[in-house]
Parts: structure tokens; C-alpha cells; sequence
């Protein structure tokens, strides 16, 4: 199949990538061929297959509901880009 | 012109009242400093998984129950992906393909009509953090101390045709979370939040309209304001010929209407698929049969055994049975002198608007149940007028305590003694001579005028069917 | 004290044990080599030298502590693997000042059983490559050949350990990224079962696919570091709450392969080997018979899928996981960010590489409405018959055998324009993390023709690493040494 830059603008909005024109236009290509060569899936008979998202077998495992603090808001701020010591801080949301 | 329908679904959003965070361990606590109930797990810092707090599953479990849901013995979590500054992952963890509970109902009664609503599912998800919009600087601040905390959502059938019934199931579930133990219900604070779907179609038809989601509705009294006025507005559109949007539309309580958030919110596409962090939860018939002991009397049933037990009417019965503590105290009063229908009125009158004025809860009372039941008491045994009763009870009330010592230290006890009331009597008779002869003449509605005159002169201690008594002797 | 760097990391145990070595000479011995061969493998982003010093010099004060079992050891962490106090980059520029607050459990388990951490091994961007080549910040060359990949995702491990820079090194795995480094670089190197090793800590590629484990030189090597960190970890939902083995016993006890049954999937021996790895592992094979092992063929016949099914998986999971690295909490934000939507997208067009781009872009897609059942949930179907055909081949062998690459280590540039290219070397490694199973590749000769390492891999039954780390460990005293790469 074939993957335009337009559908790669597209994917790359929703996962906040901002893509320069030539660039797009080698990734939406290679992501073509890429899809393309993901296609031979649809030779797999998978008629009735349960799918398998995790080899885990085990069943999710339960915590106590126990409260605990185990660092210092000092260490959750420690690498913030922009923080006043209580906030993270970001450039102002408008709406949305 | 054509007739419409509503037809409305909710979405409710309900904060567990667990101690710790659904997937970590920091506190859920409301009002501490901001990021302080933070850890790696809840800031989305590299590398750091979720494990899953078993009191949520309980809760979550518990409120399946309670509305008749079928629980699935095995649920997914999946990840909801969106970019926002409080979303620390940049996806919510939620369920989404195989929720924990299905196919419940709620029984609500509007206009003493019964009606039940069909609950499509509950799920268990995280909460995100809050944004703060600065006013006066370019910035917005982040507080992660509420981001992972753990929420229900109850997803209603579009069963509800009026705002009345959606307040009606909304009161409902929230009293039932309430005497769950398992969210506190406070609007306020946003521990139980719902969001509307509403659309209209001609009556009689099948389909359904085209619907707008409502958000932001935060209390009984919007929920009712805002799905009125989208009523109505939806109706403008259909009758100016206009088409409905699919849309999201924020409630603005200030102006009473709903405006779309068309343009401000991008599409979106959330790529569901299952959290590989956290496998599959199995839920234990064992701890379920456990849950489902625990269970408490749920409000419906409640409302009934006071129906039938304590011949209540139904709506004060469902007045005192919506709030979990209220019903108790009630019991407890009851407990201790057994006139239920009494003191609902007591409950029902003074003791309701003084809650309301001082913006007090039933747990929150100084007012003891077993002293609110002695009041009740003390007026039925003629020891204090009803009258005398209400008079003292915003004191009984603000600081609580014995009213029978109340009534003794400030003197008010009625007089019941026929002697003492019959020179009472004798001095107002003596000194209305006119009355006394116009009465006697055939002015029987003077009766009133003497009965005045003596609680004038006894400060209101008079018993009054004593009084009564005397009084047409004296004047025959 | 070079003779130091030539004891195996359980030799080097006895020799810190009865103080014919201490801590400080094990350390010291080992920054020396780092000093010598750093600048031509170029292998780790960051070392710890002082600390390391600092902290052996306080354990010779101390003496040494039988009850830890890497007590004194130097060993170097990939770094995508959080430790505390020391940056931790996945070699990418998003995270280029991140130093984490916390410890990642595989790491505290090592620091805890006396390891030293010398310092963080270089890698492919977040683990997306088979190179080492989409590192932000410098490309590891192979200590056998410098103008060869070191191989990937762990290139800078699998380097630092072939050029005796350390004793044992982590890796994570998702697709092939311990094998392939270690079958390149000529060392030993252990994918566990999926849920042996907590990945608490460990940044998060393919969830569902990530093991971290252990390369170093030898088997036995490679099995005490796997005892220190194998077990279930409360942090982690998907840590196994099981019993783990003692690794160490059944890997050093076992001298012969009597009755174990090997088997060789058809589909890894077929066309496509190079002839000297075909040679090597032919060799490989002959000695395990000669050991007393018995060969038999097997079928996995889905393996024509792999690589289409694995990439959708890992890439799908990588996209969301990578969501995190937005600039608000820490890591990199683009300075000329005006507001939220510059905020995200110059931080992470800046901040991520291309190949990062690319999956994210291709995993974003895969999940997205309309496609999602034609890409995600159908791969997720393959991926069950993908284990379903080692379960079976499980019912006539003990071990199953092959390759680890077609190819001995190739030229550094030479795949590096084509993606899909590169993505197809890894045809032998990731059915192994779809299917969750143990495997180990361990170097078994040089090419004929490269005179480059070539590697074996072994796969076992799921918690079955016993086994395949004894059947290593007696197959490589029957295969002639490939020693020291002359740096």
C-alpha cells in the first residue's frame, strides 16, 4: 500500500511529532514499504484465534490498600524542565 | 408542530474511598500540598509500573453488586492515549473492552412513579491530575497530587426521558456509593461527577436523535438546569430547522446555558489497546462472596422497611433513607423512643432546615440522636408544648445536650397542674370583665382570645388542652 | 593486575573471596582497560569511576561478605536501565540530563548482592535498532573488527563485556537485543523468560516483549547474575510470583548432554546463512552430539511472520510508551516552546531520533481507528501461533538450537539507510520474545571468512533457564576458545 506524507503528517500530529517536509516524506515512504511487507499477515489464517496481547499467565496481582510516601516532592521535581519547587509548570493551556 | 422526547444517559464519575492510589501507594488524600502525594509511578517517570490496589477492586465490585451488575470474572485495563499536561503517561489507564461490571439497573421513583434504568457498565479507571491557569503570568501549573487516584465510571442506558429522572438516578447512585462506604459523594470537591448525553426525537419514534455530550455539570441542581436547557435548545434547533451537532457542550452555570467546545477540542483517537503493564484481573469467587456478605441494607430496601416497619410515608421515608447517615440517625433515635413517625417529623421539619442553614451532615451532629428522641418525648408526655419544643431546638441543635435538663434550667417546663393554671386563668378572667360578658353572650370565638391571654401570662407553659379544659368550665 | 581481567566473573568471586584480589584491584583493573580500549569501542555513555573506586575501597575496609554473591564485582548497566543518582539517557537526547531518584529493582538487587556499577553502556535509542548505530551520541564499535556493529539494541554491553572492560554487563531484550550483541561481540548473553526479571526501572520499549538480562563470558557467568535478579518484584504486575531455581548449580554441575534432545528448527537452518556461521553452528551441533545430545528436527512453522507480527506488537507498545517523554516532568523542552502544542511537538521532533520517529509514527498508525484490528489485534492472533509452534516443538526436544543471526557482525553504515533491511536481521531472535521463552546466544567459533565471532542460540521451555544455561556451559567445553579480542 501506499503511505503518503499527508497520512504520516497526519499520524505524527497525533502523536506530537512535527515533521519536517523531506522528512516525512522518507518516513511515509519507508513506512510504506514497511506496511507493505506487514501485508503478508493477512496470509496467516487466524480465523478463531484468541489473540495474545502479554505471555504473562498469572492473574494481575493485588496490592494493599496501604497509603506510603516514598519520596520527597524535592525528587519528583528534581528533573522538571520549569517548576517553582511546588509546580510543574508549563506555557499557559488555552482551552481544549 | 411535532411533540419531542428527551432522551438522556449518564456517565458518573466516582472517586473510590480508598486510602492509597489504584496503582501506587501515594495518598489520596484531598487538600495536601500540591505534589507532595506524588511518586514515580504517579508522575509517569521512565520505566515504572502500575500494580493494581485490590480496595478499588473491591469497591468497584461492591458497587456491581449493589445495582444487580453481572461482574466478569476476568476485566482488561487498556491505555486511552492523549497528550495533556496532566495525563503524566501520556495515556489514561482505564478499561475498556471487558469493563468489571455490566448490565446493572437503578429503580428510581419520580412523581411516585416507579422506573427502572438499565446501567450499561462500570469501569475502573485513573484520575488525572489538575492544570492550574495562572491569570497573571503566560503559565499553566501542574499538580499531580489527584493524577491516579481511583474513579468508577457508571455508564447509564439512555433509559431516562426527563431531567427529573435523571436527577432522580443521579440522587439514587449516589446514595448508594454513600451507604457503600466507597466514595463520599461530594459534588463539590468533584468525588462524584457526571457527565449527560442528551439528545430529543419525536414522540413515538424509535431511533434516536443525534446527542450532546454535557460536561462540567456539578451539582443536582445543574445537572437539572443544564439537561432542561438542552432540551430546550435541541428543540430550537429541530423546529428552526436546524441540524443537531455530535458534539461536546460545556454547561456554563453562570449563564445558564451549554456551548459547544466545537473547534477547541481536536478529533480525537484515543488507540485503545490493553495495558501490557498489567495483565488480565481475575476476579476471586472467594473474596466476592466475601464482598457480597458485607454488603449493607441498600437504600431501596431501607426505604421500604421504613415504609412498612415504621409506617413512614414514602416520601419521608425516602428522604431520610438518601442519605446513609441520616437513616441511621433516625434508627438510633427510634432506638431510643419508639415513635418513628414523630420524630420523622421532627427529622422531617426542624431538624433538616437546621441542617441545611448550618450546612452540617448527619455524622456531623452535636444534637445526639438518643436526645434528639427525648425532645420527641418530652413533648408527647406534656412536660414541654410542642411549641416550646421548636422554640428551644436551634439551642439543642448548635450545642447539643440533654433537653430535659435544657427545659429545667430555662424553666420551661409546662404547666400541667390544673391549681396553678386556674389562677392563671382567674387573673386574665377578672381583668377582661368585657370578654367575659360578650362571650357569655354567644361570642364563643373569644375562646381564643382567653386561651392567648393565659400563655401571655405563663410564657407559653401552659399545657394547652388543660387549658382548654379549664378554661370552658370557668366560662360555662 | 591485567591477569585480573582475564578470570571469568566467577573466577573473579573465589579470587575477591580468599582477598588474592580485592575490590579496589578489580575496579581499578578495569578502568585501566576502559581507559585503553574506550576510545576505540567507544562502548559507554557514562562511567562511574569514582564512585566505583569510592565504593570498593570502602569494601576492602569492610572484607568480603559470603553472603553476597557479586560482592566486589565491577558491572556496567545499559542505559535504559534507571540507577540512582547516575544519568540514564536510553541514549537519547530527550533525556540527555535525566538523572533518575530511584533505582531500578534488577539494579538495586545487583547493588544489594555487592556488584560495583562502572557505568552505563551505550545502545540503540530507546532499544530501537539491532546496531547500535541510532544512539544519540556515539556509535560502539566491535572490539573484533572496528569498523563493524558491535550489534543491537545492547551494543555498548555486548562491547564493554568482549573487551574485558567489566565482568558482567546488563542488557534488555525485546526483540534480540542481548542475543544479537552478544552473538556479535563473542560473549554469552541470556534473555530469561518473560516475568523472571522485574522491569521495574527498566524503560519500557515493547512492554509486553522487554526481559532484561545479563552477557558476560561465560554461562556460569551469565547464571549467577541471573540468580541475584530473577524473582518476583511487587512493583512489577507482570514479575512472576514463582519459585526461582538455583541457576548457578544447574549450569555449573552439568558436563555432558546425555538424553538431552536438541532440536533444529527447520526453519533456521534453511537458506540464508552465511557459510561460516552455517560452519560454526554445524560445528556447535556436532559437539553437543559428541556430548552425548541427541538431535531431532522440528517444525515452527509461523516464523515466516515474525518479524511482520513483532514489529507491529513492539512498535504499537512503543508508541504509547514513548508518550511519556513530553517536557513537562523532566527531560528535554525545546526552549523556543510558545505553548502546549509546541511544547510537545518541537520537544519530541528535537528530542527523538528517526528510527524513534519512525516506530512512533508507525505504531501511532497501527492503533489508530480503522486500523487497529487489521494491524494490532490481528498480530496478536499470529503471536499466539507463533507460541503455539514452540510449545509444540517443546513436546519432541528439550532445548531448540539455531543460529542467533544469518550473519556474523556487519559493516557500521551498511544497513543503516534501509530500515526494513535492518529490521530483518532479527529474523531468528524475536519469536522468542513474542512466545515469552528463555533464550541464550553463546559465541561458538570466529567466521572463516570475517574472523568474527558467531553465535548459537539456545532456547528453552518457559522457566526452564536451567537448562539451557547447563547445555551452554558444557557445550562450550567442547568448542574451541575464541579468547580476547586484540584491541
Amino acid at each position: 500500500m501506499k503511505f503518503t506524507p499527508q497520512q504520516a503528517a497526519k499520524v505524527a500530529a497525533l502523536a506530537r511529532l512535527r515533521l519536517p517536509e523531506e522528512k516525512l516524506e522518507r518516513i511515509a515512504s519507508q513506512i510504506g514499504d514497511i506496511l507493505n511487507y506487514m501485508e503478508a499477515l493477512e496470509a496467516c489464517d487466524t480465523a478463531g484465534v484468541e489473540p495474545l496481547y502479554s505471555p504473562v499467565e498469572h492473574p494481575t496481582p493485588l496490592r494493599a490498600d496501604v497509603a506510603e510516601k516514598t519520596f520527597q516532592r524535592s525528587d519528583i521535581l528534581s528533573g522538571a524542565p520549569e517548576t517553582d519547587g511546588t509546580y510543574f509548570i508549563v506555557p499557559k493551556i488555552v482551552a481544549g | 408542530m411535532a411533540e419531542y422526547e428527551a432522551v438522556i444517559g449518564l456517565e458518573v464519575h466516582a472517586q473510590l474511598l480508598t486510602e492509597s492510589k489504584i496503582f501506587c501507594s501515594c495518598s489520596t488524600r484531598f487538600g495536601n500540598d500540591p505534589n507532595e502525594n506524588v511518586c514515580p509511578v504517579c508522575s509517569g517517570m521512565p520505566g515504572v509500573l502500575p500494580v493494581l490496589n485490590e480496595r478499588a477492586v473491591e469497591y468497584a465490585a461492591k458497587m456491581g453488586m449493589a445495582i444487580d451488575c453481572a461482574l466478569n470474572p476476568v476485566s482488561v485495563f487498556a491505555r486511552k492515549n492523549y497528550f495533556y499536561p496532566d495525563l503524566p503517561k501520556g495515556y489514561q489507564i482505564s478499561q475498556f473492552e471487558l469493563p468489571i461490571a455490566e448490565h446493572g439497573k437503578v429503580d428510581i421513583l419520580v412523581d411516585g412513579v416507579a422506573k427502572t434504568i438499565g446501567v450499561t457498565r462500570i469501569h475502573m479507571e485513573e484520575d488525572a491530575g489538575k492544570n492550574i491557569h495562572s491569570a497573571t503570568d503566560n503559565a499553566s501549573y501542574v499538580d499531580l497530587n489527584r493524577a491516579c487516584v481511583p474513579l468508577i465510571e457508571i455508564v447509564s442506558e439512555p433509559d431516562m426521558r426527563s431531567a427529573d429522572e435523571a436527577v432522580a438516578y443521579l440522587k439514587e447512585l449516589r446514595s448508594i456509593l454513600v451507604y457503600l462506604g466507597i466514595c463520599d459523594g461530594n459534588m463539590e470537591e468533584g468525588s462524584f461527577r457526571c457527565d449527560a448525553n442528551v439528545s430529543i426525537r419525536p414522540k413515538g419514534q424509535e431511533e434516536f436523535g443525534t446527542r450532546a455530550e454535557i460536561k462540567n455539570v456539578n451539582s443536582f441542581r445543574n445537572v437539572h438546569k443544564a439537561i432542561e436547557y438542552e432540551i430546550q435548545r435541541q428543540k430550537d434547533c429541530l423546529e428552526d430547522g436546524e441540524a443537531i451537532v455530535q458534539e461536546t457542550r460545556l454547561y456554563n452555570p453562570d449563564k445558564n446555558v451549554t456551548a459547544s467546545m466545537r473547534g477547541k477540542e481536536e478529533a480525537h483517537d484515543y488507540r485503545y489497546f490493553p495495558d501490557p503493564d498489567l495483565v488480565p484481573l481475575k476476579l476471586d469467587p472467594a473474596k466476592l462472596e466475601q464482598w457480597k456478605a458485607q454488603l449493607p441494607e441498600l437504600p431501596r430496601v431501607r426505604r421500604q422497611r421504613f415504609e412498612n416497619d415504621f409506617g413512614l410515608s414514602a416520601n419521608d421515608a425516602a428522604t431520610i433513607t438518601a442519605e446513609r447517615d441520616l437513616a441511621d440517625y433516625f434508627e438510633a433515635a427510634c432506638a431510643a423512643y419508639a415513635q418513628p413517625k414523630k420524630i420523622a417529623n421532627w427529622i422531617m421539619s426542624e431538624l433538616l432546615r437546621e441542617m441545611g442553614e448550618a450546612k452540617l451532615a448527619a455524622a456531623q451532629l452535636k444534637l445526639a440522636p438518643s436526645d434528639l428522641a427525648k425532645l420527641v418525648k418530652l413533648v408527647d408526655e406534656g412536660v414541654i408544648s410542642g411549641k416550646i419544643g421548636k422554640q428551644i431546638f436551634p439551642d439543642l441543635f448548635a450545642q447539643g445536650g440533654d433537653p430535659e435538663a435544657l427545659v429545667k434550667a430555662k424553666g420551661l417546663v409546662q404547666i400541667s397542674d390544673s391549681s396553678a393554671l386556674e389562677e392563671a386563668i382567674d387573673a386574665v378572667l377578672a381583668a377582661s370583665p368585657a370578654e367575659v360578658e360578650a362571650y357569655k353572650g354567644g361570642k364563643t370565638k373569644l375562646m381564643g382570645f382567653f386561651v392567648g391571654q393565659v400563655m401571655k401570662a405563663t410564657k407559653g407553659q401552659a399545657n394547652p388542652g388543660l387549658l382548654n379544659q379549664l378554661l370552658a368550665k370557668k366560662l360555662s | 593486575m591485567s591477569d585480573i581481567l582475564s578470570l571469568s566473573l566467577a573466577g573473579l568471586r573465589a579470587r575477591l573471596a580468599d582477598r588474592s584480589v580485592s575490590a579496589t584491584d578489580a575496579v581499578s583493573s578495569c578502568l585501566e582497560r576502559i581507559a585503553d580500549t574506550e576510545p576505540a569501542i567507544e562502548a559507554l555513555l557514562t562511567v562511574t569511576g569514582e564512585a566505583a573506586l569510592t565504593q570498593a575501597q570502602a569494601m576492602d575496609a569492610a572484607g568480603p561478605d559470603a553472603s553476597k554473591p557479586l560482592w566486589g564485582v565491577p558491572v556496567v548497566v545499559k542505559d535504559a536501565i534507571c540507577t540512582k543518582g547516575v544519568a540514564t539517557t536510553c541514549a537519547s537526547r530527550i533525556l540527555e540530563n535525566f538523572v533518575p531518584f530511584y533505582d531500578a529493582t534488577c539494579v538495586a538487587r545487583l547493588k544489594e548482592a555487592g556488584a560495583i556499577l562502572l557505568g552505563k553502556a551505550n545502545m540503540d535509542e530507546f532499544a530501537m535498532g539491532s546496531s547500535t548505530e541510532n544512539s544519540a551520541f556515539q556509535k560502539t564499535r566491535n572490539p573484533w573488527n572496528l569498523d563493524k556493529v558491535p550489534g543491537g539494541s545492547s551494543g555498548g554491553s555486548g562491547a564493554t563485556v568482549a573487551a574485558g572492560q567489566c565482568f558482567a554487563a546488563l542488557g534488555t531484550d525485546t526483540g534480540g537485543s542481548i542475543r544479537l550483541p552478544a552473538s556479535f561481540c563473542g560473549v554469552t548473553g541470556i534473555k530469561p523468560t518473560y516475568g523472571r526479571i522485574s522491569r521495574y526501572g527498566v524503560v519500557a520499549y515493547g512492554s509486553s516483549l522487554d526481559q532484561v538480562g545479563p552477557l558476560a563470558r561465560t554461562a556460569e557467568d551469565c547464571a549467577v547474575m541471573l540468580q541475584v535478579m530473577s524473582g518476583h518484584d511487587a512493583k512489577d504486575s507482570t514479575s512472576a510470583p514463582r519459585e526461582v531455581p538455583d541457576f548457578a548449580a544447574q549450569t555449573a554441575t552439568r558436563k555432558d548432554l546425555k538424553g538431552l534432545r536438541l532440536g533444529l528448527p527447520e526453519e533456521y537452518w534453511g537458506e540464508g546463512l552465511t557459510a561460516e556461521v552455517r560452519a560454526c553452528c554445524d560445528q556447535a551441533v556436532d559437539a553437543a552430539k559428541g556430548l552425548g545430545a541427541v538431535v531431532v528436527p522440528v517444525k515452527l512453522p509461523h516464523t515466516k511472520y515474525a518479524i511482520a507480527t513483532y514489529y507491529i506488537v513492539a512498535m504499537a507498545e512503543a508508541s504509547s510508551n514513548l508518550a511519556r517523554f513530553d517536557g513537562v516532568r523532566y527531560g528535554f523542552r525545546h526552549p523556543d516552546a510558545k505553548d502546549l502544542r509546541d511544547l510537545y511537538e518541537m520537544s519530541r521532533s528535537e528530542g527523538f531520533g528517526e528510527e524513534v520517529q519512525r516506530r512512533i509514527v508507525l505504531g501511532t498508525y497501527v492503533l489508530s481507528a480503522g486500523y487497529y484490528d487489521a494491524y494490532y489485534r490481528k498480530a496478536a492472533q499470529v503471536r499466539r501461533l507463533i507460541r503455539q509452534d514452540f510449545l509444540d516443538a517443546f513436546q519432541a526436544c528439550d532445548v531448540i538450537v539455531g543460529p542467533t543471526s544469518p550473519f556474523t557482525a556487519f559493516g557500521l553504515g551498511e544497513k543503516a539507510d534501509d530500515p526494513l533491511q535492518m529490521y530483518l536481521a532479527d529474523i531468528f531472535t524475536i519469536s522468542l520474545n513474542l512466545s515469552g521463552l528463555p533464550g541464550l546466544s553463546m559465541p561458538v567459533g570466529l567466521g572463516q571468512e570475517s574472523g568474527l565471532p558467531v553465535g548459537l542460540q539456545m532456547f528453552g521451555k518457559a522457566w526452564d533457564e536451567g537448562t539451557i544455561l547447563g547445555a551452554a556451559n558444557a557445550l562450550s567445553g567442547a568448542l574451541p576458545q575464541i579468547g580476547m579480542p586484540k584491541i
